[in-house]
């Protein structure tokens, strides 16, 4: 009978532990920071109550953006396959069912990096078309010096990878949905917050995979 | 003193003919930078607003026609020496977790007499607009230069600044998912052609924190640590923060605690 009671013990002392001392898959071990409750009020009350509304509502998390802060960007596995699933599901397609539009037109898109900066000391003037600014962390065609290495490079992506649907399927699935393949990377969900419009990622797209694209041409 | 002086004045001249340069510059900017550096080695425009802020400082002002010397950073009245390397720090009389930039405007309301709104409202410059905060920050500053950044956050309520430092250096949202540390939470990458620093290491921040209030080539004008973390938010598409809100003093204890040891090379000069 004792023993019984301390193996039960024991159980729910080990379930406690691991419940706090929680890993990631990289070890690191996660616990939540003590103090989120107050934090999130301290960093709400720290804007403008004057602010227009849709400014407040680029504060607002949603279960993605929250689970990826708790766990510092490094969700144990269950909790990357929950969001990896579940934002899947959001992805659209453009009306007419194409994924490749005009790698020019990609070009440009991949290149600009203006656009969405709000505030009051130095917005950016309404209207300002908003870029993908995927050079900021990727390389890609060859000619353009100037990238970030936040992202992996992308260089000859069609001609390392082919042109098949799946791979052209997969490129607009990422542009328009990373965290529906790697949980909190870093690389935005240009899709999923209209940053992009279905159509303008068929032009990225097209950038990333067509032959005649300086992604895969030089 | 005065061939200092005069050095800086070339040194503006030089910095003034490259300013200006716009976003779609940035490149180009980066790449020259390390000519900057080396043409303004002892010419940084700042040395000049450094100056102005020593005379702003012991000048009666305000309503109370007061100076600032009876100012306490944290030291003491008056003492100014290694005090900015020390904040944000817990303040008895205010009960509150303070930076360089809330105290001093703590003490423009309290010695001098001015209003809170008056004290703030050109808390950054723009052109044709100077800010005395600006100055008197560069001035503040360069008396901790060579002195290592201390901020333990051992106080109860510094070390929850920090903890709440932390919570919004990895806090996403907007719509770019973004939060301090997907672009610096790792070691070697670089936007574009800047590099990035790990400011969750004591490297990573130590080499961002030591050099502030920096001059900035691409802005023209020397910021302070309030006009660069208020600019983060912008540049990670986020509303606007107030100026002396508590979620960028909390980033500054949680960069100051990480950047703890790193020794002070005050006012810099920056991109």
């Amino acid at each position: 009978m004792n023993k019984k009671i301390a193996i039960t013990f024991l159980c729910v002392a080990l379930t406690q532990f691991a419940w706090a001392e929680e890993k990631t898959a990289s070890g690191k071990s996660l616990s939540k920071n003590p103090v989120s409750a107050e934090a999130e009020k301290v960093f709400r009350d720290s804007f403008r109550v004057d602010s227009p509304k849709y400014w407040s509502q680029r504060l607002e998390q949603d279960e993605t953006m929250k689970l990826c802060s708790q766990y510092k960007d490094n969700p144990p596995v269950a909790v990357r396959q929950k969001i990896e699933l579940a934002q899947k599901a959001t992805i659209r397609y453009p009306v007419d069912g194409k994924l490749l539009g005009d790698w020019k037109e990609g070009e440009k898109i991949a290149a600009h990096g203006r656009g969405g900066h709000i505030g009051f000391i130095q917005p950016d003037k309404p209207m300002t078309p908003r870029g993908g600014n995927c050079y900021a962390c990727h390389q890609l065609a060859a000619k353009e010096v100037a990238y970030g290495t936040i992202g992996p490079s992308l260089h000859h992506f069609g001609k390392i990878r082919g042109n098949s649907d799946e791979i052209v399927k997969y490129a607009y699935d990422k542009i328009y949905n990373s965290n529906a393949f790697s949980a909190c990377t870093n690389m935005p969900r240009f899709g999923l917050h209209s940053w992009l419009t279905p159509e303008e990622i068929t032009h990225v797209v097209a950038f990333l995979m067509d032959p005649e694209s300086p992604v895969n041409k030089d | 003193m005065i061939q200092r002086l005069i050095r800086t004045l070339v040194g503006a001249a030089v910095v003034a003919a490259f300013a200006g340069s716009t976003a779609a510059q940035d490149s180009k900017v980066a790449d020259e930078l390390a000519k900057y550096r080396e043409a303004l080695a002892d010419g940084n425009p700042a040395d000049l607003l450094e100056v102005k802020g020593e005379g702003l400082w012991a000048e009666k002002r305000g309503p109370k026609n007061a100076s600032l010397e009876q100012c306490d950073f944290g030291l003491g009245p008056g003492k100014l020496d290694g005090a900015y390397a020390q904040l944000p720090r817990y303040f008895k009389d205010t009960g509150k977790v303070m930076d360089v930039e809330s105290r001093l405007v703590h003490c423009m309301v309290t010695l001098q007499g001015f209003t809170r709104e008056q004290a703030t409202k050109n808390w950054f410059s723009k052109p044709g607009t100077e800010s005395d905060i600006e100055a008197l920050v560069t001035f503040i500053g360069a008396k901790s230069n060579g002195k290592p950044i201390n901020v333990p956050a051992t106080h109860p309520e510094e070390k929850k600044m920090y903890q709440i430092g932390e919570y919004i250096f990895y806090r996403r949202s907007g719509p770019q998912d973004f939060s301090c540390a997907i672009c610096h939470g790792q070691n070697d990458k670089r936007i574009r052609l800047q590099d990035l620093g790990n400011l969750t290491t004591k490297e990573g921040a130590g080499t961002a924190m030591k050099t502030w209030p920096s001059y900035r080539v691409s802005q023209g004008a020397v910021w302070t640590m309030q006009r660069r973390l208020i600019d983060c938010m912008r540049q990670a598409r986020f509303p606007e923060p107030n100026y002396l809100s508590d979620s960028i003093v909390a980033l500054q204890v949680y960069l100051q605690k990480n950047a703890t040891g790193t020794v002070m090379e005050t006012p810099g000069i920056k991109r």
